[in-house]
């Protein structure tokens, strides 16, 4: 899993049907610090996250687990909103 | 996901015999701000997408789990056309860090 800051949103009304009503949104990479690292991301969300919230994610087949049993064609999810992340040293 | 611009077609006539009747097409990856672009991809076409449309990509094994992919040797589908992308946050704001609460 990754941290993540939530960026931005996105919307397709022409998409595959089982991502029908789940929401996409924008998502940068960041370090534990916030600061941002890689790539920024669209991701589906099964936490009900919102703009500029931190985040964690899955990536790879595994981000379609959340939404089980419907096999839905994400690479990407959200599954978790961060209280807090403590880094010693 | 990954957000891109299709850019054109590609037929083959001798292909995996999984990849027949699928529609395949070039992508150029861009950022969600359609600004930087990246790379080409070849992805299958699954919501009849067409040239200029910007479309949300699935890559990686997860893109078996496109309309009709599964079993197919694929690493990127087009699952969605895209309407709008609104960024909250610009890049630039993001190298600063966030207020924590303590």
């Amino acid at each position: 899993m990754q941290l993540g800051i939530v960026c931005g949103s996105l919307v397709a009304s022409r998409k595959d049907d089982r991502l029908e009503g789940i929401t996409l949104l924008v998502i940068q990479p960041i370090q534990p610090d916030g600061k941002a690292t890689g790539k920024a991301l669209i991701a589906t969300d099964s936490m009900g996250a919102g703009p500029g919230e931190r985040v964690f994610w899955v990536k790879s087949k595994e981000a379609s687990n959340p939404f089980a049993p419907l096999e839905v064609p994400t690479d990407a999810t959200i599954i978790g909103i961060v209280d807090l992340v403590n880094v010693e040293a | 996901m990954q957000v891109g611009r299709v850019t054109g077609t590609l037929v083959a006539t001798r292909k995996d015999e999984r990849l027949v009747g699928t529609k395949l097409l070039v992508v150029r990856t861009m950022d969600p701000g359609f600004k930087e672009e990246q790379g080409y991809v070849v992805a299958v076409d699954t919501v009849d997408a067409g040239i200029g449309d910007k479309v949300l990509l699935v890559s990686g094994s997860s893109a078996r789990l496109a309309q009709g992919m599964k079993d197919a040797p694929i690493d990127a589908a087009i699952i969605g056309v895209i309407d709008q992308v609104e960024l909250t946050r610009p890049a630039v704001e993001l190298t600063k860090p966030p207020v924590t609460k303590s």
